[in-house]
């Protein structure tokens, strides 16, 4: 065992240490080996010039998966607009179009198309305002409810009770060719909500023809 | 036998005069420490660290196996329960490893703030130890994420749903987070590298650094009312104290810690092969939606008072909070690093410790339970009992119908069995007159959605007169002295019918 009365531990072999450096840096002084020690500076400076070069990339890489919503949301069709029933409320999923081959069945993502009328469609994302949980359709009660905190909501999506603030979120939604089509990609958070893309307003949505519905048809 | 001694001893020699470590081991390990400190109270630390180190080990033993891919890593684990020989016993430990560490690493820091050891000179030490418990934290919560079931999808979900409500980068900060637009392969890979290499590369330089700390600086002295910390002379003191009445850390005191993280390893063993391994639960698969989601044990008491904030306080306190408790634990070496360190003289240090265990006490047993989520099942598997409607008219059983088809039971318990969102009805009808249960049932209003477009006016009048009938046997249902003082019964309160 070390004894020393100056200090709690044998902490004081480093601080005689940091004593000899001092009396070593005196004898060789910035001074005395001006040259050494501008050469040390020059390459300090030039490890963070290549550390700063190299950061950029490495952020850039970092942070790629930040991009605008728009980025990562498609037109996805649901089938067939006449497969939902008119006045009624039902769950299918879709393949996500943002995917990997490793993504697994994370790609199927849930959804409740509810028929309003022959052309009109409320498409609700599963998951819940308050915190993403999914929530359950009662055809019964005509309620969703949600099985973490307790949110509900209304057939037409707005909040019945619980924590929500808001109503469920719903996809943007279009029939083409008789096919309902949804705006969807990414999912649905308080920040990401999801809303039709900036094109949207130039799609002309036409009157039914005797060929489909679909405008590109002219 | 003397041969073989020899040799070894010159193999010791060999490696000593290379690497030299006699030296500082010998200092680390005879250093005196105060005879107070060789006290079972003081053995957490060690156990943390011992915790953290049987972690690292079965870590690397799951990560043979482990396939950290959206599409495998459930499969994988599976494999490691059913087809590795001994695999969910690896699983079991790494698990209940972990339950301990939360919970040892938790003691550790309530021990230290009640015996005042973060004040002078140990300030950094206490400060590293905060990150050292937020990154025990994180290591946990990422854990369940690399459990890759339902639970942990949607748990993803919540988490990703919080950090949305920061405002101005919510959006960024949620792509940011799962590495995409979804929960995905990129999410899962996120959290397996912070999981794997990120926290525990931190977690084990802090713990180093933790230590290092506490060799140099001195084990806290068993706390003495009346013996104030000073800056100027408390050195002078523990000196006094650690070489007057000290006693080398080895054995001293280390034949305790040596001890108790004996047990406490013993006690995972023993808890790994009597309860196995966690999950992993349902598969990953969003479109199955069948799923209760909730976080693991260290979680459930956020889970819980994210259930009771009112709406409009959530966004402020899940955002403010962490970050104002941070900030105090930070502070608080600074703010009382000098003074009395004896919890015998220091109230508002024990109440604060007992106020903040019983709260997380009380958040933790609901969220084992979930009041507030209604029940998805309790309206077609929880039976009426029978009693209720054995000798009812056919309205009252017709109401008995509309209140289990329309998922009243959800939220509402009958003889404690059903969802506990909204009130038990049991005795519904002593509290409300049959015009206020209409109004709210077709109204709703407080956290009852209205069922006013729901429910035809016959399926209204039998689910009222359904619920009037469920009143204690001897108490008269409510009623209205204003229509009574009207109605042609002429002052007579309802007779005491359809008792159960």
């Amino acid at each position: 065992m070390v004894e020393r009365s100056d200090s709690p531990h044998p902490a004081s072999t480093g601080a005689e240490i940091g004593r000899a450096a001092e009396v070593a840096s005196d004898l060789e002084g910035p001074r005395v080996v001006s040259r050494r020690w501008m050469l040390l500076k020059a390459g300090i400076a030039l490890n963070g010039l290549i550390g700063i070069g190299l950061a950029i990339p490495i952020i850039r890489y970092l942070f790629s998966p930040i991009r605008p919503d728009s980025a990562y949301n498609s037109w996805v069709s649901l089938g067939t607009a006449d497969s939902f029933p008119m006045g009624e409320t039902r769950l299918i999923s879709f393949t996500n179009p943002w995917r990997r081959p490793w993504d697994g069945q994370t790609v199927d993502i849930p959804c409740y198309v509810r028929r309003t009328g022959k052309r009109q469609f409320q498409v609700f994302a599963i998951n819940c305002a308050h915190l993403g949980c999914p929530v359950r359709w009662f055809p019964q009660s005509q309620l969703f409810m949600c099985p973490c905190h307790g949110g509900v909501y209304y057939a037409d999506g707005s909040r019945a009770s619980g924590p929500p603030t808001r109503g469920l979120f719903t996809y943007p939604n279009k029939v083409v060719a008789g096919n309902l089509q949804i705006y969807a990609g990414q999912m649905p958070t308080l920040s990401n909500v999801p809303k039709p893309p900036e094109s949207a307003k130039l799609v002309n949505i036409a009157a039914p023809t005797p060929e489909g519905d679909c405008p590109c048809r002219g | 036998m003397p041969r073989m001694k020899r040799d070894a001893k010159t193999v010791y020699n060999w490696l000593e005069r290379r690497l030299q470590i006699e030296g500082p081991v010998k200092d680390a390990a005879l250093h005196k420490v105060p005879r107070s400190t060789a006290s079972w109270w003081y053995v957490f630390g060690s156990a943390a660290f011992t915790l953290l180190l049987l972690q690292v080990v079965t870590g690397i033993l799951l990560a043979l196996v482990y396939s950290p891919t959206a599409a495998n890593a459930w499969n994988s684990l599976n494999v490691l329960n059913h087809q590795i020989p001994l695999g969910w016993f690896i699983r079991a430990l790494h698990g209940w490893g972990s339950n301990f560490m939360v919970a040892i690493v938790f003691i550790h820091m309530c021990q230290v703030f009640l015996f005042g050891a973060y004040k002078f000179p140990r300030e950094l030490t206490w400060i590293v130890g905060v990150f050292l418990l937020l990154m025990t934290l994180g290591m946990a919560f990422t854990g369940q994420v690399l459990r890759f079931d339902q639970d942990a999808y949607w748990g993803l979900g919540i988490g990703v749903f919080m950090m949305s409500r920061v405002p101005l980068i919510g959006g960024a900060l949620v792509h940011f987070l799962l590495g995409g637009p979804n929960i995905s392969g990129a999410t899962l890979s996120r959290f397996f590298t912070l999981h794997v290499f990120v926290i525990p590369g931190l977690l084990l330089s802090f713990a180093m650094v933790h230590v290092w700390m506490v060799l140099k600086l001195g084990i806290n002295e068993w706390p003495m009312p009346g013996r104030l910390v000073r800056r100027e002379t408390y050195i002078a003191i523990y000196n006094r104290l650690s070489h007057e009445d000290g006693i080398p850390f080895v054995p001293g005191a280390f034949w305790k810690d040596l001890i108790f993280s004996g047990a406490i390893v013993a006690a995972v063993a023993v808890c790994a092969m009597v309860f196995g391994p966690y999950g992993p639960g349902g598969m990953p698969n969003p479109s199955i939606i069948q799923t209760t989601p909730k976080p693991d044990f260290p979680f459930l008491w956020i889970f819980a008072i994210l259930a009771y904030l009112p709406p409009a306080l959530e966004t402020p306190v899940i955002l403010v909070a962490p970050i104002l408790a941070i900030a105090g634990l930070l502070a608080l070496p600074f703010v009382a690093g000098e003074g009395e360190k004896s919890w015998h003289r220091r109230p508002i240090a024990v109440l604060t410790v007992s106020f903040i265990a019983v709260a997380w006490g009380v958040f933790t047993h609901l969220g084992t339970y979930t009041p507030w989520s209604p029940h998805m099942n309790a309206w077609s598997s929880d039976a009426i009992p029978a009693r209720y409607t054995h000798s009812a008219t056919p309205l009252v059983r017709e109401g008995a119908v509309v209140f289990q088809a329309k998922q009243c039971r959800n939220c509402h318990e009958i003889e404690g069995v059903g969802g506990q969102r909204g009130p038990a009805l049991d005795d519904v009808a002593t509290r409300m007159t049959p015009d206020e249960m209409r109004y709210k049932v077709v109204t709703g209003g407080g956290n009852m959605p209205a069922f006013g477009k729901n429910l035809s006016p016959a399926e209204v009048e039998a689910l009222v007169a359904f619920l009037e009938t469920l009143h204690p046997a001897n108490e008269r249902p409510a009623y209205d002295g204003a229509l009574r003082e009207t109605s042609t019964h002429n002052g007579s309160p309802p007779p005491v019918t359809g008792s159960k």
